[in-house]
């Protein structure tokens, strides 16, 4: 009467298809109220321009922006300057503009923003008499009615509900255009995207496939690798202290030294920190042990989930933005058989030379003389 | 160099798979009673030199076990011998044989002056 | 002659059987399986002194003889209590049964190991069940997924017990002995293997277990390492690599195993809400059926003519399922003894 030996666990992918199913999220197809986030309009500036690209030009969705969307003050909250009352009023703001301008779905740019609004309408669910209170302060303070949104999605997980017709519009496959054999992505899921609640984020907190399923549907193979859930090590009150610097750097350094044996083409993210310290911290690795993780003395590229997804339908990789990347991204534009013009990288808008940077001393970058 | 005002951190895990585990495999096959300890502490609690010093014949098994030799000898050093451990040790571990087992084996390869040979 | 049903085949239900039948009741079980056995019948052999799983249940089929009936495959559509007291157990293939006394021995499922995400469960090719781990040892071949010999193997405690997480507060008391067990059984089959338990606590509470825990350390060098696994996750050659905290050292450790065995817990039977909403039964939080009172009606329940025995109304270890089937056979026939008056 024993089990059949034969069938004993089942095989890995069926086994991330059980989870999957169990976490599936509604995303509505359109019509979204677009909030952006403070630090990637400084660090990577082109990816939320090309979120709206893509959803507007190229999917001809309904995408609205209002320009009197201010920070969530996450920020703030998380390095312990914002209290939380203030933090909630806020973001019924937030919600107040979007219900102002006639739409239901909210699309964060922002993983903590994203974090923050789903524990806040939570909060709010279990404890009414707070969402009382801040209903209260946003009337008093701005005069605007508290409106709860209908779907909170990230703007990742509308990426990855549209990724098949992305991927049917498709000029370039992540795949490697000389051996033919689809390229190693490894996904890096910011922390406050399902960590705090795996029921808001797509496939779970243990097993994400918001990413994982866009790099399948766009050619690529997913790499797991031991350390692949933990933090990047970006914190908040790590990062901002110089001093404290150490914990994040030790933290991304532990995750390149998991992830280093899959020898991975591209890492892809969908926080706003984690790319630019998993592209930063390269250097610096770099800099301080001589350790460099990609092919050559190159890095690894780390890219938004825009950026991919812009490279995939044919957008100018400096239009993209990603000069901006301090690791540098051609080994995965070549593999992927991507035409661009190094020439073109530090030119500004209308041809206005943008000025290289320093070479570094030990990451090799298109820079690099052994390279020219 | 670059001076960026922070460093990188060691993990302070340890990895199991990389420890040197010769002093385990030792130590089970040299005093077999060593193996059954249950944690409880009574050897520590009662212990003569843990009463003025970081001495806890507890995590010394421990060590021993994770393979984190490196500050044992000294450690020892700190033990009287009295064998309050090994009387109240409900599990009727051999702890002073361990003890002397355990100091030898630290000093196998070595030279050991004969005083101290003698003491353990 | 008065009719007795007993829902479930598993221990408790055939060794109930037997003791009524004894008594001289006309005895009907009904298994929702194919077999009977319960969970034991998947199970290669069991604690503490090593004996068969299958003479085990030989043992306790063998007084049943000729005088009891046991449906199989069968799904109960009713339970109602009629104006004259008997009971109506209803069946699609069997209609309606009267029933003078109803013993639900509908026993327990294991925890669903998938519910674990961080462990891996069914995604990893090299994490199993100690249920798997038992086909294992029935098959001859405990083996990794890819046939070799596993080197070293690391059994996790409390999977899906003592655990919030998964909405199960209780300790489901027989795992910590299986998997010391297990653990010995390993070594005695691979003596140079590295066998590793994870253990919140250690809860070797009858006569016996103490001496196999002892045993598993000093024949067999079990390490058992106070600390509840973090997460598993998958190395490149497949072994699964373990985050978890030797908390007796306070030490963080990362080590990697050729094969873990998640030892899941016990949860009441799928069927068993099921049954109690159709009876009127309660329930504790937990899920398993409560009997009047633990300490003196521990198989009696609100509703008269029905009774409790073995794992419906809690984790046992097959001792004590079996001694709780017999105390139910004599309730019964107490019961039943007096209403014929």
């Amino acid at each position: 009467m024993g089990h059949d030996i034969d069938n004993i666990g089942t095989n890995p992918l069926t086994g991330r298809r059980r989870v999957w199913k169990e976490y599936q999220k509604v995303i509505p197809s359109d019509k979204y109220f677009y909030v952006r986030s403070c630090i990637r309009q400084n660090i990577f500036p082109a990816s939320e321009v090309h979120f709206l690209k893509i959803m507007r030009e190229t999917l001809g969705k309904d995408v609205y922006e209002n320009p009197h969307h201010t920070t969530c003050s996450g920020i703030g909250y998380h390095s312990d300057v914002v209290p939380l009352e203030t933090s909630m009023t806020i973001v019924a703001r937030q919600f107040a503009l979007m219900a102002e301008a006639g739409y239901e779905n909210l699309a964060v740019s922002c993983i903590t923003s994203f974090g923050l609004y789903t524990e806040f309408l939570e909060t709010w669910q279990h404890f009414p008499h707070i969402r009382e209170r801040i209903a209260e302060n946003l009337y008093k303070a701005t005069g605007r009615e508290l409106v709860l949104p209908k779907c909170v999605a990230h703007a990742s997980d509308i990426i990855y509900s549209l990724r098949d017709e992305i991927s049917q519009k498709a000029k370039y496959r992540l795949v490697n255009k000389n051996t033919g054999e689809p390229l190693r992505i490894v996904e890096h899921i910011g922390c406050h995207y399902a960590k705090m609640f795996p029921s808001k984020g797509v496939g779970g907190a243990e097993y994400p496939c918001v990413l994982s399923g866009m790099a399948e549907a766009w050619g690529g193979q997913i790499v797991d690798y031991p350390e692949r859930r933990q933090c990047c090590g970006f914190g908040f009150r790590q990062y901002l202290v110089q001093a404290n610097r150490g914990y994040s750097i030790s933290n991304t350094k532990k995750k390149f030294d998991s992830m280093e044996p899959y020898h991975p083409d591209a890492i892809i993210t969908n926080c706003p920190g984690c790319p630019y310290f998993m592209d930063r911290w390269q250097y610096v690795i770099a800099e301080m042990e001589g350790k460099t993780y990609g092919e050559n003395g190159f890095g690894i590229p780390v890219l938004t989930y825009e950026e991919l997804a812009g490279l995939v339908l044919g957008y100018d990789p400096w239009d993209l933005g990603l000069q901006v990347h301090q690791t540098s991204v051609e080994p995965l534009l070549d593999k992927m058989g991507i035409e661009y013009d190094p020439s073109q990288k530090y030119k500004g808008i209308g041809g206005k030379d943008l000025g290289r940077p320093e070479e570094p001393r030990v990451l090799k970058t298109e820079l690099c003389p052994h390279c020219l | 160099m670059i001076d960026f005002g922070y460093g990188i951190t060691r993990s302070n895990r340890l990895n199991l798979d990389e420890a040197d585990l010769s002093l385990a495999r030792k130590m089970a096959r040299r005093e077999k009673s060593f193996a059954t300890c249950i944690g409880c502490g009574t050897c520590t609690a009662g212990c003569t030199a843990g009463h003025f010093t970081a001495y806890n014949p507890r995590k010394i098994q421990l060590m021993i076990l994770n393979g984190q030799t490196e500050n044992l000898k000294e450690d020892l050093k700190k033990c009287m011998l009295c064998g309050r451990c090994q009387m109240l040790c409900p599990r009727g571990i051999s702890l002073r044989s361990l003890w002397s087992k355990l100091y030898r084996a630290l000093d196998d390869g070595r030279k050991t002056p004969a005083v101290t040979r003698d003491i353990f | 002659m008065k009719n007795v049903v007993i829902i479930g085949a598993g221990v408790a239900g055939l060794t109930a059987a037997a003791r009524l039948k004894d008594i001289g009741y006309n005895v009907t079980i009904i298994e929702k399986k194919t077999y009977d056995g319960g969970n034991v019948a998947s199970w290669d052999r069991l604690f503490p002194d090593s004996r068969r799983a299958s003479r085990l249940i030989d043992d306790v089929r063998r007084p049943l003889g000729e005088g009891v009936t046991i449906h199989y495959d069968q799904r109960i559509t009713s339970l109602v209590k009629m104006k004259d007291g008997r009971i109506g157990v209803g069946t699609e293939s069997l209609g309606i049964i009267h029933a003078d006394a109803l013993l639900v021995a509908s026993g327990f499922s294991l925890f669903d190991a998938h519910l674990k995400e961080e462990y891996g469960y069914g995604i990893y090719d090299n994490v199993y069940t100690q249920a798997d781990l038992e086909s294992m040892f029935s098959s001859g071949k405990v083996l990794t997924r890819s046939g070799d010999i596993p080197r070293r193997i690391g059994f996790v405690h409390c999977v899906g017990s003592r655990d919030e997480k998964v909405g199960n507060r209780y300790c489901s008391k027989v795992c910590c002995v299986t998997a010391v067990k297990q653990a010995s059984e390993i070594k005695q089959l691979y003596p140079d293997a590295q066998v590793y338990c994870f253990y919140m606590d250690l809860r070797m509470f009858e006569l016996p277990y103490e001496d196999m825990y002892f045993n598993a350390q000093k024949l067999y060098g079990v390490r058992f390492i106070r600390g509840r696994l973090c997460e598993a996750a998958e190395k490149m050659d497949k072994s699964v690599i373990l985050k978890v905290e030797d908390t007796l050292a306070g030490q963080t450790l990362n080590l990697s195993v050729d094969m873990l065995v998640l030892m899941a817990g016990m949860r009441p039977a799928s069927d068993t809400a099921r049954i109690a909403t159709m009876l009127g039964l309660h329930c504790n939080k937990e899920g398993f059926l409560t009997p009047v009172d633990i300490f003196s009606r521990g198989n009696e329940t609100e509703v008269d003519g029905v009774f409790l025995a073995g794992t419906c109304t809690g984790p046992k270890t097959i001792p004590q399922t079996i001694a709780d089937a017999r105390s139910a056979a004599i309730r019964i026939d107490e019961y039943l003894k007096k209403r014929k008056k």
